[in-house]
């Protein structure tokens, strides 16, 4: 899968976990880009993006993603 | 059942002032607000607007023995206890070998501690969470002839709870051990999520425990199910009785019939206990009921049905007359029915009647429906209680309801397309075959061979015609025929089949625009139709009438080809690109 493939993907799960089509992330994207992104939003956008990419995160990735381009590189590698 | 938190997450969002209010407070050891939300939106779908006070994180013990504790200030009528395993093996892990033999023993004691605080500050009913089980593996298998082992010992506390939750109808048991024992520990547990974030739920996992407290939930409003309305041809036996007939539909031990077996005995339990069954079918009263009379292996009996009905009136109709009859509420009322059009015509027309949509495979149909969870039982008295809420919110719905205002707005819906196409020998084999099979929708009941459909092929003064028709559930292919002979007095239908299937839909409209077409395509001016009767094909002696066609003194009827103006009909006609290069058989 491209990089670009990912980006596409990725956007769809948030805007599906934080129910707003306007949602695009970028590898800057950072949990105060938007604001329902809680922990409680983490534990949903986690188990999500795994169903979506058919890999698993460890426990140490779900905690300490610093931005989405750390997700990305994470689902590349697996996905 | 099998939904998404996604899609829970927004029926949690949505409006619910016209469902039935529920205040519930929920209480866990562990993390529980995935799981209040998870319940909010499972209980929008079964007609509850769940107002969810969520506890602080681990305080079940001090919370429920401060009667002036946060928990009781909204006064909830339903206290939900969420423990988990995890914290019960630390637990165990913390208690002295001496000491487990009595674990369960001490841990269900103080359970009930909690439970009797409940009811002193309380009248909120008691939902508690079983164990889903765990087996550290420390002994191995070893561990199940244990009387000290963690897994012995956990089993002992969901039995023990039974016990005790046996003696108090105000207290229900939320048997997650069920769930995890159905989705397998794995895709139940994700220890990362246990261990990060204290859920001991994947979130699939509380998605099904959510749907499963609100049934519980609903069932104690009054909201549970009381009647199963049943189709008959390949619902409740594989087949149609009407073409098949006594000894051609499956039940029993021949071909698919185990699987109907099976829904009928699970059936047969369901009124055992209470449940209501009614029969809504498509057939003529008498062929419907000769299985239940003359079949050896039908487990239902006309007894088990509280009303019977069969007709070729829709079924939307039907149902609500059923209902009138046995005077209950529509929403307590389940279809099942293995065709896609009933179902959606019933809720389209009926919005309150839960109408699962059944898997293909009949196998698949007993599990299906036990999986819905749509016959919660909480006892009588309770029912009895609450069953003027129930009222009141049915009023409601009644007004909010969006459904269909016609049979004819359903229709439109439906995106009907048909074709018309001369007989091919492609298709010659499935024509014999249905005017050997077709009982009911046939005017003549005449049986062809192939070869005698090659011959009206060759024929230069007759012509085959036959129709397939798609919808939006899909292409039903094949649904009817039609034999035209030309004579000196006009165009003789001498042979018209179409499927019970498709009845009622626009298709004998469809149908009959076609044949004047035809008429009208060989100059002639009268189109003349014959019904033979039979014992099986009543449901037509009127269809000439109806029609328009008027009866000659020699009993064949007449229609004016120049005065017909086409019937009203919502089904699109495709014209046959294919025509000219069909595959030869």
């Amino acid at each position: 899968m491209t990089e670009k493939e990912i980006y596409q993907k990725l956007d769809e799960v948030f805007q599906e976990v934080f129910d707003d089509d306007a949602i695009h992330v970028s590898p800057t994207t950072v949990a105060d880009d938007i604001e329902d992104w809680d922990s409680l939003a983490q534990i949903e956008l986690v188990l999500a993006i795994e169903k979506c990419f058919g890999m698993q995160f460890d426990m140490r990735e779900v905690t300490g993603m610093a931005n989405v381009g750390e997700m990305v590189a994470i689902i590349q590698e697996r996905a | 059942m099998g939904r998404s938190f996604q899609s829970l997450k927004r029926d949690a969002k949505a409006d619910a002032s016209d469902k039935l209010p529920c205040g519930l407070a929920i209480a866990g050891d562990c993390a529980t607000q995935h799981f209040s939300v998870a319940i909010k939106g499972a209980g929008y779908q079964r007609g509850l607007d769940v107002r969810v006070f969520d506890a602080d994180y681990d305080q079940v013990q001090s919370l429920t023995c401060d009667p002036s504790s946060p928990l009781y200030e909204a006064s909830p009528e339903f206290i939900l206890i969420e423990l988990c395993t995890e914290k019960l093996y630390a637990r165990w892990l913390g208690c002295e070998w001496s000491d487990r033999k009595g674990f369960a023993d001490q841990v269900v004691q103080e359970m009930e501690g909690v439970w009797n605080s409940i009811r002193r500050n309380s009248s909120a009913i008691i939902l508690q969470c079983d164990y889903p089980e765990y087996d550290d593996r420390v002994f191995g298998e070893f561990a199940l002839k244990m009387t000290d082992s963690f897994i012995v010992q956990l089993r002992r506390i969901n039995a023990l709870m039974g016990d005790l939750a046996s003696a108090d109808p105000r207290l229900a048991l939320i048997g997650l051990s069920g769930i995890q024992a159905r989705m397998g520990r794995t895709a139940f547990h994700d220890p990362k999520l246990y261990m990060t974030a204290k859920m001991p739920m994947t979130l699939d996992a509380l998605c099904e425990a959510a749907d499963i407290v609100a049934a519980v939930m609903a069932a104690y409003k009054g909201l549970s199910k009381k009647c199963v309305v049943l189709d008959l041809d390949n619902t409740l036996w594989g087949g149609v009785v009407g073409d098949d007939g006594l000894v051609g539909i499956e039940v029993g031990e021949l071909g698919t019939g185990p699987a109907y077996d099976a829904l009928q005995h699970w059936l047969k339990e369901l009124k055992a206990r209470g449940i209501i069954l009614a029969v809504c079918s498509k057939n003529d009263e008498p062929v419907a009921k000769e299985p239940f009379e003359h079949h050896p292996d039908m487990v239902l009996s006309l007894d088990d049905i509280a009303a019977f009905v069969a007709n070729w009136e829709d079924k939307a109709s039907n149902i609500a007359s059923i209902r009138e009859r046995l005077n209950i509420g529509i929403d307590s009322m389940v279809f099942v029915d293995d065709n896609p059009f009933e179902r959606e015509l019933v809720k389209g027309m009926l919005p309150d009647v839960v109408a699962p949509d059944l898997p293909d495979d009949p196998a698949q149909y007993v599990s299906f429906l036990q999986g819905l969870d749509l016959f919660e039982a909480t006892g009588f008295s309770q029912e009895d209680l609450v069953r003027s809420d129930r009222y009141v919110a049915e009023g409601k719905r009644m007004q909010s309801a969006a459904c269909f205002d016609s049979v004819d707005e359903y229709l439109k819906s439906l995106d009907m397309r048909a074709r018309v196409s001369p007989f091919d020998a492609y298709h010659a084999p499935r024509i014999a075959q249905l005017t050997q099979r077709s009982n009911q929708f046939n005017l003549r009941t005449r049986r062809y061979t192939e070869a005698d459909i090659e011959s009206v092929m060759q024929s230069e003064s007759s012509r085959g015609v036959w129709f397939s028709l798609t919808d939006r559930f899909g292409d039903h292919g094949l649904v009817g025929i039609a034999i035209l002979e030309e004579r000196p007095d006009g165009l003789f239908v001498d042979t018209l089949i179409m499927s019970c299937r498709v009845l009622r839909r626009g298709m004998e409209e469809f149908i009959m625009n076609a044949m004047v077409e035809q008429a009208r395509s060989v100059g002639a001016s009268k189109l003349i139709g014959e019904y033979i009767p039979t014992k099986k094909n009543g449901m037509v002696a009127d269809l000439y009438s109806k029609m328009g066609f008027v009866q000659r003194s020699d009993g064949l009827f007449e229609l004016d080809v120049e005065d017909y103006t086409g019937r009203v009909t919502y089904i699109k006609e495709e014209r046959d690109d294919r025509e000219g290069n069909l595959p030869e058989a």
